[in-house]
């Protein structure tokens, strides 16, 4: 086993961010003004990576031996990630102003945990699946505490941690379970044996531990237990990356393993999947009317968006895994957009995230109200906003694989999430604010998330071009 | 004519009327409600061009403008109007800078997004009509729910915020289930037609031959997000607390074009997609309609609140509205869309005339007002003349619309039973009871409010609203061919739809 120079740049978007990373790292040792080159810095390096990926999205090669694939929805992943990242970047420049809580590590703790969502998106192996879970975990877990100074944030950090590595148990326990049965590790060599293998006790079993591992990082329901402690915890931009870049990640592990592994033929799975995703979504919505508190709020909201996501699965048809992909493009840009706005309004010491503080916010700061309206209108699925289409499109894979049940319970979910996500509008624009308070004037921050809006209402009412990308590289 | 541009300019003219207004300084607010009115006007002088050149005697989709738009999905942008939807894409057209003018007094805050936000409903309402593929469609439906929302909510009454909400998730529920029929039926539909799409046209020729226990379904869940925004007898109560809370401008818009999408969706997709369904469904459409005929008028009759009573009153000729679409004779049917106007023209005089009397007194009690025609006699005649138009008496509007609905349900073969006729026509009696006793109570007998001595009457502005829809209620009521004539064709066809079936007997393949 070896790899030359070639398959380095055949990746070039890992490796530029790998670069990236270890001049990041001289950067911070050398400059005192670390603070204000590495956000650009990382900001600079995402944009390589973003638009190369995109340039090059239609070779599609796998390389390090068999171990990582580029090319296709691979790279509309990495482009995900890299924009995330951009969106994070811009959005921390005032953030930790605010708090006063710069340390060096916080730009390149995210850019590696955005390498390690990369090589999730491009694994070709289950190792890979697993070395870029931990990657992306190992850095989550010490931003979610970056805070120090902050209980919440330690407490928020070490109950990550702990849930975390036991679900990466389950997980490598199940890679473990699988090797046994095939001897391989290799997705196109489990492809291969797949129909000797579907009857397999011991395979299932290991699968099964797979997705209850993955299902841990995309919050989907009996998993989800950590989801609102930690958003709630720890800072609120770090909270964004988890929620879009960190599910987006696990999501698309599990969309290469349905794709490529099985070619959508793993029916079996299917009731466990349709079970997950109702329960996510009727828990998720349900318990998020009753939070008082807006970022735990989001945090229900986002287990509910899993509960859809997984019907494109459990479809197990390509309109399926194309709805998965566009579903996650348009929720990254709504939950960074919805996540940005918390973080422009949110005080020091984690004033004004509750509810209550968003009363009269129209009054205040129309643009901001403005901007957030639009969230909560995509994240509550209406038309023209990129909410919309995306469940439009699952809905017709849902339909297309007798799934119309499924169709009908997410519409039921939905809902009575609208109910949740207009509360916010009814505080921002109906009700006079309660208690005044100063906002942060933050330029960069609000242009992050007017980029994220644009790319909501684009992707909603011109998703033709991206969709067609998508399906022209399942 | 085909491939033609005039419905999408139409559509154009509120987008970028919206938008302009949003570069203009807030406190310019003379400015603004100018621009509103000049936007919404050029809009209704392009509705005019597109009914000057309209051929009466085609019955198909005319003034088409067609596009690909999501090639993966064949969704099309797709509009263009037949005579169902020309009518009321004129009445859109012709109230909202009437509404604009009208609310010159009333919003005082804010001007600037009421302005955006009534031209972007505007867009909505006339996307709704003009839209040819499914899914533009519902994405026109559920936008508009959008400033609908808003206008209730920051402009409304005082429980503004409950009945906002109740408006927005009501109807979002109703409409959120059609969107899974609209999916199942594209999805099902593609075996047949060889391709995915949500294309009206297309549908028509496939939808009607599911099997009748398939169209039964996917009727329900249309007819459910329909009823909704009729409403239809029993899911109404929305209505009242939307009306009463929303603003003038608001309560109009809603009673007189919004609800009408309700009915224009039944005429539409229920009755062409699933013709098997809908005669199936017709007797009980017609008993619920019925129910919401009397239903309405007799709590219409016990409100003391002039705008509830009025709520209340929409309920109730909805009811006809429904009960003439259900009974599929040539009668019935164009009696239906002509009262679709007529409701839209009298529902609409009542309400700004109920706003006009509260921006000076601030009270919508029935028992606060009395003897009030000495003080204010322009006021008076112009109630008059709308409850009129509203009762149906000969002469007016409202008489030709129910009037064609009881005749054509009376012969009608699918219901092939008198009583729904017979108990329809007492609500003509109750509206009567209602309306007459709102006014005399309103208008006659001394002043016994001291505060109403000093009451003003109707102002220019006041007037030049009103007179434009008076000419109109006076001559659907003298002459009505002229917008008889536009519907006729079109009528015609959709019952021909419904009742000349082909078998249905597609079989739904399974793909699982």
């Amino acid at each position: 086993m070896y790899f030359t120079f070639q398959d380095f740049y055949n990746t070039l978007p890992l490796t530029i961010i790998g670069a990236g990373i270890l001049l990041a790292i001289v950067i911070e040792i050398y400059s005192n003004k670390s603070e204000q080159i590495l956000p650009w810095f990382s900001v600079i390096i995402y944009l390589l990576a973003a638009s190369h990926s995109l340039a090059t999205i239609f070779t599609r090669e796998i390389y390090f031996n068999g171990m990582l694939g580029v090319g296709g929805n691979v790279h509309i992943f990495y482009a995900i990630f890299n924009i995330a990242g951009i969106i994070i970047a811009l959005l921390s420049i005032d953030y930790i102003k605010k708090y006063g809580m710069y340390y060096g590590e916080y730009y390149i703790l995210l850019m590696i945990s955005i390498l390690g969502m990369m090589f999730m998106a491009s694994a070709r192996d289950l190792f890979m699946v697993f070395l870029g879970l931990e990657v992306m975990s190992i850095c989550f877990y010490a931003m979610a505490g970056l805070n120090r100074r902050l209980l919440k944030a330690n407490e928020s950090s070490l109950k990550y941690f702990l849930l975390g590595s036991f679900a990466t148990g389950f997980l490598v326990y199940g890679v473990a379970l699988i090797y046994g049965a095939s001897n391989t590790t290799s997705f196109d060599v489990l492809r291969q044996n797949i129909s000797s293998l579907t009857t397999n006790i011991m395979f299932l079993t290991g699968l099964l531990m797979l997705l209850i591992g993955l299902s841990f990082k995309i919050a989907a329901f009996p998993f989800h237990m950590w989801v609102p402690d930690v958003y709630q915890g720890t800072s609120t931009t770090v909270a964004g990356i988890f929620s879009t870049g960190g599910k987006a990640a696990a999501f698309s592990a599990l969309v290469v393993i349905f794709s490529q592994v099985f070619g959508g033929s793993l029916n079996s799975f299917m009731p466990y999947l349709a079970i997950i995703s109702v329960l996510s979504m009727f828990y998720g919505a349900i318990v998020a009317i009753a939070q008082t508190d807006i970022k735990r709020m989001l945090a229900y909201s986002s287990i509910s968006h899993a509960g859809y996501i997984i019907i494109g699965l459990a479809a197990s048809n390509n309109d399926g895994i194309a709805g998965v992909v566009f579903y996650l493009i348009a929720y990254t840009f709504m939950n960074l957009g919805a996540f940005g706005i918390v973080a422009l309004v949110e005080g020091k010491n984690e004033e004004n995230l509750t509810l209550s503080s968003y009363a009269g916010l129209s009054n205040k700061k129309p643009v901001y109200a403005a901007l957030l309206a639009i969230l909560m209108f995509a994240l509550a699925g209406l038309p023209p906003f990129s909410g919309f289409f995306s469940k439009y499109y699952i809905f017709i894979a849902a339909v297309k694989s007798g799934l119309t049940w499924l169709a009908v319970l997410g519409v039921l979910s939905s809902t009575i999430s609208v109910y949740f996500y207009i509360r916010i509008i009814v505080l921002m624009y109906f009700r006079d604010s309660e208690k005044d308070f100063d906002i942060h004037k933050s330029p960069i921050g609000l242009a992050a998330v007017i980029i994220a809006v644009i790319f909501v209402i684009a992707l909603g009412i011109m998703p033709g071009d991206v969709l067609a990308l998508i399906t022209s590289n399942l | 004519m085909e491939n033609s541009f005039l419905i999408s300019y139409l559509l154009l003219i509120p987008l970028i009327g919206s938008f302009l207004i949003l570069l203009i300084p807030r406190d310019n607010e003379k400015a603004i409600r100018y621009a509103g009115v000049l936007f919404s006007t050029i809009a209704f002088i392009l509705s005019l061009v597109i009914f000057y050149f309209f051929d009466y005697n085609h019955s198909g989709f005319q003034f088409i403008h067609k596009f690909g738009w999501i090639a993966n999905l064949n969704i099309s942008y797709n509009v263009g109007v037949d005579g169902l939807s020309l009518l009321l894409v004129l009445l859109t057209t012709f109230l909202t800078p009437l509404t604009l003018i009208s609310s010159w007094a009333g919003i005082n805050k804010k001007v600037k997004e009421f302005t955006f936000l009534m031209l972007m409903l505007e867009l909505g309402m006339l996307g709704v009509f003009v839209s040819l593929d499914l899914f533009l469609f519902y994405i026109f439906w559920e936008a508009m729910l959008i400033p609908m929302y808003f206008i209730i909510g920051v402009w409304g009454g005082d429980r503004r915020i409950y009945a906002s909400v109740k408006f927005f998730v009501y109807t979002m529920f109703g409409s959120l289930l059609m969107l899974v029929a609209i999916v199942w039926l594209a999805v099902n539909a593609a075996p047949a037609l060889g391709h995915f799409s949500t294309d009206l046209v297309e549908l028509y020729s496939i939808s009607p031959k599911f099997e009748k226990e398939v169209q039964i379904w996917m009727f329900l869940a249309f007819a459910l997000s329909f009823s909704i925004k009729v409403p239809l007898f029993p899911l109404h109560t929305w209505l009242p607390d939307a009306h009463v809370q929303a603003p003038t401008a608001g309560s109009v818009i809603l009673a007189s074009v919004l609800l009408k999408m309700g009915t224009y969706g039944l005429l539409r997709f229920c009755l062409p997609l699933f013709p098997d369904a809908s005669i199936a469904a017709a007797p009980y459409m017609a008993v619920l309609a019925i129910i919401g005929i009397i239903y309405g008028a007799l709590v219409a009759m016990v409100q003391k609140d002039m705008k509830k009573l009025i709520a209340y009153s929409s309920v109730s000729h909805l009811g006809f509205v429904v009960l003439g679409i259900f009974a599929m004779s040539e009668e019935s049917v164009q009696g239906a869309v002509i009262q679709m106007v007529n409701h839209g023209l009298s529902t609409g005089a009542l309400f700004l005339l109920v706003g006009i009397i509260y921006e000076r007194t601030h009270t919508r009690e029935i028992s606060e007002y009395g003897g009030i025609a000495k003080v204010v006699p322009l006021y008076s005649v112009a109630l008059m003349v709308a409850s009129l138009s509203s009762i149906g008496l000969p002469g007016l509007n409202g008489f030709v619309g129910e009037f064609l609905i009881l005749v054509g349900s009376f012969k009608s073969q699918v219901y092939n039973n008198w009583w729904f006729t017979i108990f329809a026509t007492s609500g003509v009696i109750f509206a009567a009871v209602y309306l007459l006793w709102m006014y005399q109570r309103i208008i006659y007998g001394e002043v016994k409010n001291p505060r109403m001595n000093d009451l003003k009457d109707l102002n220019k502005r006041e007037i030049f609203v009103l007179v434009p829809i008076f000419i109109f209620i006076i001559w659907i009521g003298v002459y009505p061919g002229t917008f008889l004539n536009v519907s006729k064709a079109s009528t015609k066809k959709v019952i021909e739809q419904v009742l000349v079936n082909p078998n249905s007997n597609l079989k739904v393949t399974e793909n699982k």
